[in-house]
């Protein structure tokens, strides 16, 4: 039987990640994250995980790296501030192709900004924040459920394609409190990274595999020998100033994540058959948005809703065969206009794009959305 | 010439090596590999980290496990990798800049926690491989290509901030004694807790240029003018240690160690269950 549970979103983070096998956890307190450390620190020795408090942002999510190579599923939660302190490490993750969850539950910026207080300033920061090229993968909840569900996905991602996954929350959906089913363990799908076949003096560390471009992972103790830099490096992960061996690795690190976009995205729509407009909504604010389309539907207000649950990558087909005969798309947000950016991408011009910003520290209330949705209608 | 056992911790197929000829960061790796070699440690089994700079090229020549991370980092990785497989025998290798300047909080954090890692700092008094710029440990008065006109801030002693923050083995040794760094590297590795040992070397290149000790030859003569043991230095009154370097075992105490104590905590809370 599955159970049930009444949770805040950052305990059903933290419940999700060991639900998924994560057993390292590398943090350092800061609002409105620092729930997440904590039920990490009481229920990860219970599984016989690892908990480490570091000694600032940057070593905790180094930690995370340092386990994952051993083998550990690991993950750290921050905010804000600390995100932008991890983001060289986070780097230095996508370039060695090492799988970690990164959570940011995001509050209001720029500097130390709102710490009590939501926001979606940091959309941007999660697809570019670390210098260099590279695919983003970032999960946005809309739910304390999905706070759960969506953990364990990032950790699917991550392992599947070796790469950091971001959990973008936000200080709404991090600290609400709902009702979560558990779906019973077995009807869990875990996802594991791929480990090398080959003996291990025949092992090549980053020879992608032909099928999907991720080369399988040794870890540390597990009989392998294999260099990690965060260097450009050639397939025996030694580093070269090579152009082809550079070019060729650059690419594929965007390459490997590309390739499966159809199978990363995912989204959610309300009432978009008819519609000619869409709200386009995520995180926290598609709760009130929704509410405001439900409202301006019984008004005989054709207007339809689309939340993209991947940011990155943005669901751009799964807009985009919604746009017949909707003439304008409405984009709310907690920021002064970063999704509406991506939106206008993806909508191509097929019909006017509006974004709407708030960056009081305040959650949009239904009605604002819903006079929004009466200017532009 | 290295025994055959100590080629054989060597990735060959990587060289040649960065290190400018004369460089004294290869004597310190020479007497790391022999340690690895007498203690019969597992290459499968070591992992040599690192951050960045010159020094911190050395994982890569090491055929074991090897991570070479971002600058200053290396002991909040390698704190991850240790925690996470206490089996395995971790040793972190530093420049002076990378463990003092960037990396300081990491570095006195590791003592303070006494994680099972042995940290070899290899402290040449400047960034080399950036072109000569002032790190934390160059002299009063020494030239840098960031203090043209000689350093003002006074440096930090390594040994004696790892003594302070709680590390329980510290020892320090220069490039003109290598066995002794060997059998530092040595005791270090086998001490169950946060070793330390700091080795002086030299970067002729971008330091002795600028200091009067441009020639490799010029900096092991220094070194071996210049060094006193601890014991000796412990009976001279402090104006006669100005300038010179103390060598010897700073620290050897038995101290809970970090990952220990994290396993008895998940048997406390019947995490092994």
């Amino acid at each position: 039987m599955p159970e049930i549970r009444f949770w805040q979103g950052n305990t059903a983070v933290a419940m999700g990640a060991i639900a998924a096998g994560c057993r390292f956890f590398g943090g350092y307190p800061i609002t409105p994250s620092s729930e997440i450390a904590e039920i990490m620190a009481v229920e990860l020795p219970k599984v016989g995980g690892k908990f480490i408090q570091m000694e600032d942002e940057i070593g905790s999510v180094a930690a995370v790296i340092g386990a994952s190579i051993a083998g550990y599923k690991a993950m750290t939660a921050t905010s804000g501030p600390g995100f932008s302190l991890k983001q060289e490490n986070i780097g230095f993750a996508y370039m060695t192709e090492v799988p970690i969850v990164v959570v940011n539950v995001m509050r209001g910026g720029p500097s130390t900004g709102l710490p009590t207080k939501v926001s979606q300033q940091d959309v941007m920061q999660a697809r570019w924040g670390t210098h260099g090229d590279h695919e983003t993968i970032a999960l946005a909840p809309a739910s304390v459920q999905e706070c759960y569900e969506l953990t364990i996905d990032a950790f699917n991602l991550s392992e599947r394609f070796r790469q950091p996954v971001i959990l973008l929350s936000d200080e709404v959906v991090g600290h609400m409190r709902e009702k979560v089913v558990i779906p019973e363990g077995e009807s869990i799908p875990i996802v594991n990274r791929k480990k090398p076949k080959v003996k291990p003096e025949e092992y090549i560390p980053y020879k992608p595999d032909p099928e999907d471009d991720i080369p399988p992972m040794a870890s540390f103790g597990d009989g392998y020998r294999w260099h990690v830099t965060g260097l450009t490096h050639n397939e025996w992960g030694f580093p070269t100033n090579d152009p082809d061996v550079t070019e060729s690795k650059i690419w594929r690190l965007v390459r490997k994540v590309d390739r499966f976009k159809g199978e990363i995205v995912k989204c959610d729509t309300y009432e978009t058959q008819d519609a000619d407009m869409i709200v386009v909504a995520y995180g926290s604010v598609s709760r009130t948005a929704l509410s405001a389309v439900r409202e301006a539907r019984s008004r005989g207000i054709k207007v339809g809703f689309f939340r993209p649950i991947t940011l990155w990558p943005f669901p751009v087909d799964e807009l985009q065969v919604l746009l017949d005969g909707v003439k304008a798309v409405l984009v709310p947000e907690l920021n002064c206009g970063q999704m509406v950016l991506e939106v206008q991408r993806a909508v191509e011009g097929k019909a006017k794009v509006f974004g709407k910003g708030l960056v009081n520290g305040d959650l949009f209330r239904p009605s604002e959305i819903f006079e929004f949705i009466k200017e532009v209608a | 010439m290295p025994s055959p056992e100590v080629l054989g911790w060597l990735r060959q197929r990587f060289f040649p090596h960065i290190w400018c000829p004369g460089c004294g960061h290869g004597i310190i790796m020479h007497a790391l590999l022999r340690a690895l070699v007498d203690l019969e440690k597992k290459k499968e089994e070591t992992v040599i980290a690192s951050g960045i700079g010159c020094s911190s090229r050395m994982p890569g020549y090491i055929d074991a496990c090897t991570m070479h991370t971002t600058h200053g980092r290396s002991l909040a990785f390698a704190t991850g990798v240790k925690l996470a497989n206490p089996e395995l025998t971790v040793v972190d290798v530093m420049g002076d800049g990378d463990c003092t300047a960037i990396g300081g909080n990491h570095f006195i954090h590791a003592c303070r926690r006494n994680i099972d890692i042995t940290a070899i700092v290899m402290n040449n008094n400047i960034y080399g491989m950036t072109g000569g710029q002032a790190s934390p440990t160059t002299p009063v008065g020494a030239y840098a290509t960031t203090a043209p006109y000689g350093v003002l801030d006074v440096p930090f002693d390594i040994c004696k901030l790892a003594v302070g923050a709680g590390a329980s083995y510290v020892a320090r040794a220069t490039v003109a004694h290598p066995l002794l760094v060997e059998k530092y590297i040595k005791t270090a590795i086998s001490k169950k807790g946060f070793a330390v040992v700091e080795v002086m070397t030299h970067c002729h290149t971008q330091f002795g240029r600028k200091n009067k000790r441009p020639r490799p030859i010029d900096n092991i003569n220094f070194f071996k003018d210049n060094s006193i043991m601890y014991n000796k230095a412990a009976t001279m009154p402090p104006e006669q240690l100005e300038g010179k370097i103390v060598i010897g075992e700073f620290a050897n105490v038995e101290l809970p160690e970090y990952v220990e104590q994290y396993l008895n905590l998940i048997e406390r809370v019947g995490g092994n269950s």
